[in-house]
């Protein structure tokens, strides 16, 4: 080996890196005394903890680290860095039942209203938030920056860019969900759905994402492949995308260096339009493009097949992106929002089904020549049953952009079972589908340490989603049409408080379903908790190159 | 761009896109381009387009006690449940009464128009029932209607207002453009108390700066101002700035 003649020095990045988080240590726990604020100290604390730790293991890693920096290949195949993957494979796994435990509890809460103990912590609307982001942001946003780093990896032939960087974003960002979810239940919030963490955690996820940014563009410069793979357009699609979004949403004045409280610039009926335009592209492009990136790698290859057709992948990638981003406005329709943005608003979401289904059949027609798979592999299955979930939230989604279908179904429970069936049925879906198939190929396990199991979690979760959608559809639509009904003599035959009563039962169903999904859930938890323990390792998938041969399961 | 692909001249588009299939900068840049279009045709205009903001007699910022009380709404998430914006749908004005304007959320530093009715619209609700039902019906939803399943929020009226830092919180808001006077921010604390002080000396200078703020003990259970006095208050405003019998709605057709 060479490193016993390079001598060890600390890197640029190293030092920098180290000095940053001291100064930043110092600077938090200046914050933290001086703030009158209990919950904002209390993240300064955090922060300035967190930062005091990071020097800590930047000086531990660079005392245990060999001299040399890691080669990029070893004997000519690419020396692939897995470990952030690992990561945060495994932190999507503890956010994913901790964020659906908070949406089991909020369903209950809705159902059993003394269920909120009268707690200002475990009231709804702090729980809320939790529940959206732990789901969307932490297990979601996990299994995106772990599948990501994969896939960019595998398909550029080439070793993930940067030493440190890499488990800067993976690392960082699990601070920012730390940040945002106690947050949450202290009452720091800016009220923006789906935007809820306030202007210091932003800011710090402006850092991470950034670094995110880099790192994955990075890795595409050391690629071996003159073409990028379409997996990665999505991919990037979706980080460049979610930074202009979340930059757009949160610019915000804080009331001073010592309050964890801003307000955002935007007012009113601007605010609405910006938050709108925020959050639908938070599906748009954090939902959707980077699941569809998932998509595009996962199932080819676990079917084995090529995709469907590369020409329908560009005219999907183009026009998803570019008809996306108008879609907001039919969050506000009826409402003082503009008429001709409303308009514009569902005159796009309804065009906007055309890519949708145009990504939905790449995706389903890839197994073309392999549909007897769907009989024997249940990961596959859960893959193609996402897509076919996928294809049908975004078929309601456009019907419910129509102003008059969205006269009735705005403000009411359909919304709510129309994002569970994309979120659970797509989303979810396909990302347990992209874990089951990444976790023996992390671990070098041939296979998962059980497929019955696997089968399991499918018929579960798949019963969970049917209750948790019919049971939204009925109350919303029942909801909806009991606000508008009128008697015969012409008054309003419903007061408000007799429509809620009339949602009980459907509640309790829906918390049976969600219920029975997280059920679900904690089955793949044990399954691949099993199966990275598993003492059948594979001496041949050491070798970097290689990747265990998938098997038709028996 | 399509010089860096050697091919016979008649490239189709297909070809001609491998230029940004090689190049990562390309990509990148493509969909800033393609994604910013949406957005910019959509926003832009708000911000100059005459008639996105109605003009309305009546709209003033909140006041110290307001703000303060609009911020405990913003915390304990009440947006999730509750909208504030009342669509131009028939059931809804005969309900909730006249839609909501785009004025009167002008000083909204975020937006409370919400997206979910577990419970009813908010946007009105101001005089619609008394301060003691609102202090009974936060401390316990079910008490006052059985069949609520809104959770229950006593320790509000437990927990005394800060009031020092809500002059920071007036200046910021003046920074992002809500008219706040000097007088106004100079005032804040004094006005602040005033407001839930009937026999506060400073009553008639704060209603001065405050035309139609009502000054009450919102809590009258209990002596010190606490976030309960603050939110009742902050509920007790909600949409009763713009006087419905003389606003014009001819003149702001858009």
């Amino acid at each position: 080996m060479d490193s016993a003649t390079l001598k060890k020095s600390m890197t640029v990045s190293e030092m920098a890196l180290m000095v940053i988080f001291g100064c930043l240590a110092f600077l938090c726990l200046f914050i933290a005394g001086k703030s009158d604020e209990p919950g904002y100290a209390f993240h300064a604390g955090l922060s300035a903890i967190a930062s005091a730790a990071a020097v800590f293991f930047l000086f531990n890693r660079y005392f245990d680290r060999p001299a040399a920096s890691p080669p990029l290949e070893i004997n000519g195949k690419p020396n692939y860095n897995m470990a952030p993957v690992k990561f945060a494979t495994i932190a999507a796994l503890f956010w994913g039942v901790a964020g659906m435990t908070a949406g089991l509890w909020l369903a209950l809460e809705l159902a059993f209203p003394g269920l909120n103990f009268d707690q200002s912590w475990l009231n709804f609307g702090r729980l809320r938030p939790l529940h959206t982001s732990a789901v969307i942001f932490a297990f979601g946003g996990n299994v995106l920056i772990g599948t990501s780093f994969y896939v960019v990896q595998r398909t550029c032939r080439a070793r993930l860019a940067g030493q440190l960087a890499p488990w800067f974003v993976v690392i960082g960002y699990q601070f920012f969900i730390v940040i945002a979810a106690t947050g949450y239940l202290l009452g720091i919030t800016q009220s923006k759905e789906y935007a809820e963490p306030e202007w210091y955690a932003d800011l710090w996820l402006t850092v991470v994402w950034v670094a995110y940014l880099l790192v994955f563009l990075a890795t595409i410069w050391r690629r071996k492949e003159p073409h990028i793979f379409v997996a990665n357009w999505f991919y990037l699609a979706f980080i460049v995308t979610i930074a202009v979004l979340h930059l757009g949403n949160n610019i915000a004045v804080p009331v001073s260096l010592f309050s964890g409280k801003s307000y955002i610039v935007w007012a009113g009926v601007q605010d609405a339009m910006f938050q709108w335009w925020y959050g639908h592209n938070a599906v748009g492009f954090f939902l959707t493009a980077g699941f569809l990136a998932i998509m595009y790698y996962f199932i080819p290859k676990r079917a084995d097949r090529p995709i469907y057709s590369y020409r329908l992948s560009i005219i999907h990638f183009w026009a998803l992106i570019f008809i996306y981003i108008w879609a907001g406005p039919h969050h506000l329709h009826y409402t003082a929002l503009p008429d001709w943005a409303q308009t514009l608003g569902m005159t796009f979401s309804i065009m906007l089904w055309m890519p949708s289904w145009g990504g939905m059949i790449n995706g389903m027609m890839t197994l073309s020549g392999a549909w007897d798979k769907l009989r024997t592999d249940p990961v596959l299955r859960m893959l193609v049953v996402s897509v076919a979930f996928y294809g049908m939230a975004t078929f309601e989604g456009p019907l419910m952009s129509v102003k008059a279908v969205n006269a009735l179904s705005h403000y009411t429970d359909w919304t709510i079972g129309h994002v569970h069936s994309g979120a659970l049925g797509w989303v979810a879906f396909v990302s347990f589908g992209a874990i089951y198939c990444l976790v023996p190929w992390l671990w070098n396990k041939r296979e998962l340490y059980s497929l019955k199991l696997v089968n399991w979690h499918f018929w579960i979760s798949t019963i969970g989603i049917v209750l948790y959608i019919t049971a939204m559809w009925v109350s919303g639509i029942l909801q909806g049409l009991m606000w508008r009904s009128y008697t015969a003599l012409g008054y309003l035959e419903y007061s408000f408080i007799e429509t809620v009563a009339a949602m009980h039962p459907f509640y309790v169903i829906r918390a049976l379903g969600g219920g029975l999904f997280l059920a679900g859930t904690l089955i793949m938890v044990f399954n691949v908790w099993m199966t990275i323990r598993m003492r059948e390792d594979l001496a041949t998938a050491d070798d970097a190159g290689t990747r265990p041969v998938l098997q038709p399961a028996e | 761009m399509s010089d860096t692909v050697e091919q016979p001249p008649r490239k189709s588009l297909w070809i001609r896109h491998q230029a940004i299939e090689r190049n990562s900068i390309f990509l990148l840049l493509g969909i800033l381009i393609v994604v910013s279009i949406g957005g910019l045709i959509e926003i832009a205009p708000l911000f100059y387009l005459r008639g996105t903001i109605e003009k309305v007699e009546g709209m003033r910022p909140y006041t110290p006690l307001e703000l303060a009380g609009r911020n405990i709404y913003v915390r304990e998430g009440c947006y999730l449940c509750h909208s504030q914006m009342i669509r131009a749908l028939r059931d809804e004005t005969e309900r909730y009464g006249n839609y909501s304007l785009a004025a009167e959320s002008m000083y909204d530093h975020p937006f409370q128009w919400g997206s979910k009715r577990t419970g009813p619209d908010l946007a009105r609700v101001g005089g619609k029932y008394s301060d003691e039902w609102h202090i009974a019906h936060l401390k316990d939803p079910r008490a006052i209607v059985s069949q609520s399943v809104m959770p229950g929020y006593p320790f509000l009226a437990q927990t005394p207002l800060p009031t020092k830092a809500i002059t920071d919180h007036l200046s910021a808001n003046r920074k992002v453009g809500v008219p706040y006077s000097d007088d106004m921010i100079a005032n804040a604390e004094a006005d602040l108390k005033a407001q839930a002080n009937p026999d506060d000396p400073n009553v008639a200078a704060f209603q001065k700066r405050y035309p139609n703020a009502q000054v009450r003990k919102f809590d009258s259970e209990t002596a010190t101002i606490t976030e309960a006095d603050a939110l009742v208050a902050y509920l007790q405003m909600l949409g009763t700035l713009v006087d419905f019998k003389l606003y014009d709605d001819k003149a702001n057709l858009r």
